[in-house]
């Protein structure tokens, strides 16, 4: 079978591949464009750790197709850094141990992100129930909570 | 007298700074285990057993072979014959034989998911393709999978020839069970019988998977003339290298394998299942191969810990003292020999002065995935059921559960029913730092509310390691280790490195190097890394400076031994002192070349003088009445960690410890159907916790240094899981008035005990 030509934007970097008809988006980012930062946990939805933001909505890019991303803005753990510029979410998973092995982290950071795009003040409750489909297996989400709820806090300049 | 450095001295131990690798983690830079690729990899991928137990009659790769991008196929026939013998200590006997049938099954497959043959091609689609025209030939056998009817006399033998080992006189019968353990101090019996009150109580636990988050994954490339390299992600890349040799029939010099970031372990991640099959397809088609796991696989084939059936009886007076124990422990091993019931064994009472014990342990085999290690490996298990019978001791004298623990703590010199004495303090000051903290004098007083509280013992582990430090001409320093590094352990090494050299801690640069680039390192396991893999990077980095001292004492021009090291600065001594302002660590690296060269030490160790780790918790909770679910509203655990190197790791490693043994206590478990198929092989069915699920974990950190480590460490890592699952199910008996002896505490569970 003929494979897909698309166009999207990943990044902010207009993006052209090829895919299999059958590829998922999480396929296509890792194997295809090489972009190893998302990752996959069980491919049947249920972890986040392939977890990307997609027209500013967080999608599992397992049950995505590849050929679903053609006209669509992605954010993926790679896009979260300005440059060399760490993002607040980022410097406080770090500062406040919030990742062990780091497996969930890039899931992880890209839901926290779109949470806080959404709602710069959420409560401990909102965050949990937010990252509810994300698993981490190493921290307990101790220090992923309160690093999200800090970095809300510093965001919010408070 | 202690010989442990004073904490009034120290900089840089004991304080929090960030992991060294944690930029790439959050920018999804790191490497994991799949994150590898290599110019002409093909992808593998394995067949695996739909038959929880058949004879293997005959398996016909041709079909496969022909399907164009398939460049090669292996089965069973192509690894080499194994002997039959069991290696090493008893507690962690290898058995070749059975390692190599784990990987890659020959005469029969003995549970769903065990692996049959194995493909690589240009594709994943196409290697899935050909694993659908390779033809087994099955004749499906009878399976069994409960531990006690696997024990029973007409169960379907897994290994028609197993005799039983450790009984007296010596069993001739073969079956399931693998060997008998039992372990005794005192008279048991006449204990009993003096008991003022005995409790007997019968419990079963179901096997839980460690469920790490990355699947297990490898890249293996070899050359034509046998020399092979391989990146996957494993606590131990020694491990993998010394296993993968074996079972491929290559020389360990030839592998070199390099440790990937690794996503998790718990464990887990001690064995081999992947790399030997890659490097196997590798050398077959003469390109380097990638398998990567799909998380049905990892469920199916890779090792949960056991699930057991276990009968504690429990002595005790009225004065609260406990006189006699019995603890009965049948574990579930999986497809062959090796679960961790001796440890269950000799964990179950081993925080307890009690002067006659018993405990016997029967190693099972059944047709499930060969159980692997899982975070304080079988102490986890008996701990449910012996701190639950201590629960139900505690109750009928009517004594507070911490203070009943407190009378009968063991202390240094307290014989364990293992033969040893307990050398250490520790376990006494736990359970006050947890009688202290704040919360435990309001107890939930709700309806359907409760609290319960447990105590767990972990032997921690010591064994070798090699470190290297390299000192470079800006006064920085990389410290090598074999460690690969799963819970902080680049931060914390890199830290007793900068505390011992005297430097900032931002002037180490911790790496994991590859097996040939280093010396032997065991695998990061037994909580062993900080203990001991420390010791040998601090030892390397006294060698340093020796090595620095004899540097200033050729740029003084005065006799070595009159040159100290204070502070990160060689300073003159004895009857040089005060001739010379001091040589900073930095300006005796800039001048290396002139004063002799490069400035490096290696050090190997086999280390001894590990201590046990010890945690006391408690778990408030509140039942719903209506659903049978189980909140965790409070949960508080106290351990001993010896010293806290990074104390916010710490708490770390007591916060993901607490919540996986929440899970094993609430949710966790294998469900198979009658045909021995497993009926929850996704994390949507198999429940880990989320977290909406808990509250915050509130880690007590409790110090009494070990005196046989430079900076007093114990070791944290695992301890913490022990005692959850006895903790929960103690809260929910004081909410609900009802004892529920089974994990999980599901909520079906807990409804049809509250219906009962």
């Amino acid at each position: 079978m003929a494979k897909q030509h698309v166009m999207t934007t990943i990044n902010d970097n207009a993006v052209e591949f090829l895919c299999d008809m059958h590829q998922t988006m999480l396929d296509v980012l890792r194997d295809e464009l090489h972009m190893m930062g998302t990752k996959e946990g069980c491919g049947t939805g249920d972890c986040g750790a392939c977890t990307i933001n997609v027209n500013g909505r967080m999608a599992c890019s397992c049950l995505m197709l590849g050929a679903e991303a053609q006209g669509k803005t992605i954010t993926t753990v790679e896009g979260i850094a300005q440059s060399d510029k760490l993002h607040t979410l980022q410097r406080k998973f770090i500062e406040h141990a919030a990742l062990q092995c780091g497996i969930c982290t890039p899931g992880m950071l890209v839901a926290a992100k779109t949470l806080l795009d959404k709602n710069k003040n959420p409560t401990e409750e909102e965050v949990r129930y937010w990252l509810a489909g994300n698993l981490c297996r190493c921290t307990g989400y101790n220090a992923i909570v309160t690093a999200v709820l800090d970095a809300a806090k510093e965001m919010r300049g408070a | 007298m202690s010989a442990v450095v004073s904490e009034k001295k120290l900089k840089v131990v004991g304080t929090s700074p960030d992991r060294p690798e944690g930029v790439p983690k959050v920018t999804g830079q790191a490497q994991y285990g799949a994150d590898w690729t290599l110019p002409g990899m093909l992808w593998g991928k394995i067949l695996r057993s739909p038959h929880a137990h058949a004879r293997i009659r005959k398996i016909d790769t041709s079909k496969a072979l022909k399907l164009p991008g398939v460049k090669a196929v292996v089965t069973g026939a192509d690894f080499p014959e194994q002997k039959f013998e069991y290696v090493g200590a008893a507690r962690v006997a290898l058995n070749f034989w059975h390692i190599t049938r784990n990987v890659m099954a020959k005469e029969k497959a003995l549970f769903e998911g065990h692996p049959v043959a194995a493909v690589a091609a240009a594709s994943p689609l196409i290697a899935a393709e050909a694993l659908k025209l390779i033809e087994v030939d099955y004749e499906v056998l009878p399976h069994v999978i409960d531990v006690e009817e696997a024990m029973k006399d007409n169960a379907p033998l897994l290994f028609e020839d197993m005799i039983p080992r450790g009984y007296t006189p010596e069993a001739t019968k073969p079956s399931n069970i693998s060997k008998r353990v039992d372990f005794k101090i005192g008279d048991v019996d006449a204990a009993f019988a003096q008991a003022d009150e005995v409790i007997e109580a019968h419990f079963k636990t179901a096997p839980v998977h460690q469920g790490y988050l990355e699947t297990h994954a490898c890249l293996v490339r070899t050359d034509a003339d046998g020399q092979a390299e391989c990146w996957s992600s494993s606590q131990g890349h020694f491990a993998v290298r010394n296993l993968t040799a074996k079972i491929t029939g290559t020389k360990v010099a030839d592998l070199r394998c390099h440790a990937a970031e690794i996503g998790g372990g718990f464990g887990g991640k001690t064995v081999v299942y992947v790399e030997p099959v890659a490097l196997m397809l590798s050398k077959k088609s003469g390109h380097p191969v990638k398998i990567q796991m799909n998380r049905e696989e990892v469920f199916k084939a890779t090792g949960p810990t056991s699930g057991a059936s276990m009968t504690i009886k429990i002595g005790v007076m009225r004065d609260g003292k406990i006189v006699a124990a019995e603890g009965i422990f049948k574990y579930q091993a999986g497809a062959f020999p090796g679960s961790p019931v001796m440890n269950g064994c000799m964990c179950s009472f081993a925080p307890y002065d009690i002067a006659n014990v018993r405990t016997t342990g029967y190693d099972v085999v059944c047709n499930r995935p060969k159980t692997v290690a899982y975070r304080a490996p079988g102490s986890p298990i008996s701990a449910f059921a012996a701190e639950s019978a201590l629960d139900m001791a505690a109750k009928k004298i009517g004594m507070d559960p911490i203070d009943f623990r407190l009378k009968n703590i063991a202390k240094p010199g307290t014989p364990t029913v293992f033969g040893t004495k307990l050398a250490f303090n520790g376990f006494a000051e736990t359970l006050q730092a947890l009688k202290a903290h704040p919360a435990y004098a309001n107890p939930p007083k709700g309806k359907n509310q409760g609290r319960g509280v447990a105590a767990g013992y972990w032997f921690n582990g010591g064994g070798e390691s090699s470190a290297t430090v390299s000192v470079n001409e800006d006064g920085t320093a990389v410290v090598c280790t074999g460690s690969p590094d799963i819970g902080g352990s680049r931060a914390t090494t890199a830290q007793m490195a900068a505390e011992t050299l005297g430097i900032e801690y931002e002037r180490v640069r911790p790496i994991i190097a590859d097996t040939n680039s280093v010396g032997f390192t065991q695998t990061t396991g037994g909580s062993r890394v900080t203990f001991a893999t420390g010791m040998t990077v601090i030892n390397a980095c006294n060698k340093v400076i020796e090595e620095m001292c004899k540097r200033a004492a050729k740029i003084w021009k005065i006799e070595p031994e009159n040159v100290v090291w204070e502070d990160g600065s060689a300073r003159p001594a004895g009857k040089r002192a005060g001739e010379f302002p001091p040589l900073s660590f930095r300006e005796i690296a800039s001048k290396r070349t002139a004063t002799g060269g490069p400035i490096t030490a290696a050090a190997s160790i086999n280390a001894e003088g590990q201590a046990p780790g010890f945690t006391a918790q408690f778990a408030d909770v509140e039942v719903d009445p209506e659903t049978g679910l189980v909140k965790i509203l409070r949960y508080v655990a106290a351990q001993d960690v010896g010293r806290a190197i990074h104390p916010k790791y710490c708490e770390g490693q007591i916060h993901g410890g607490v919540v996986q043994g929440i899970g094993w206590a609430l949710n966790e478990e294998y469900i198979y159907d009658k045909n021995g198929r497993m009926e929850n092989a996704g994390f949507l069915d198999y429940r880990m916790p989320v977290a909406s699920d808990l509250p915050m974990i509130e880690a007590v950190i409790v110090e009494v240094p070990n005196p046989n480590h430079p900076y007093g460490v114990k070791g944290v890592a695992e301890a913490n899981i022990v005692p959850p699952m006895a903790a929960i199910a103690n809260a929910v008996q004081n909410a609900t008035g009802k004892r529920i002896n089974e994990l999980p505490l599901s909520p079906p569970r807990v409804l049809a005990a509250l219906d009962s």
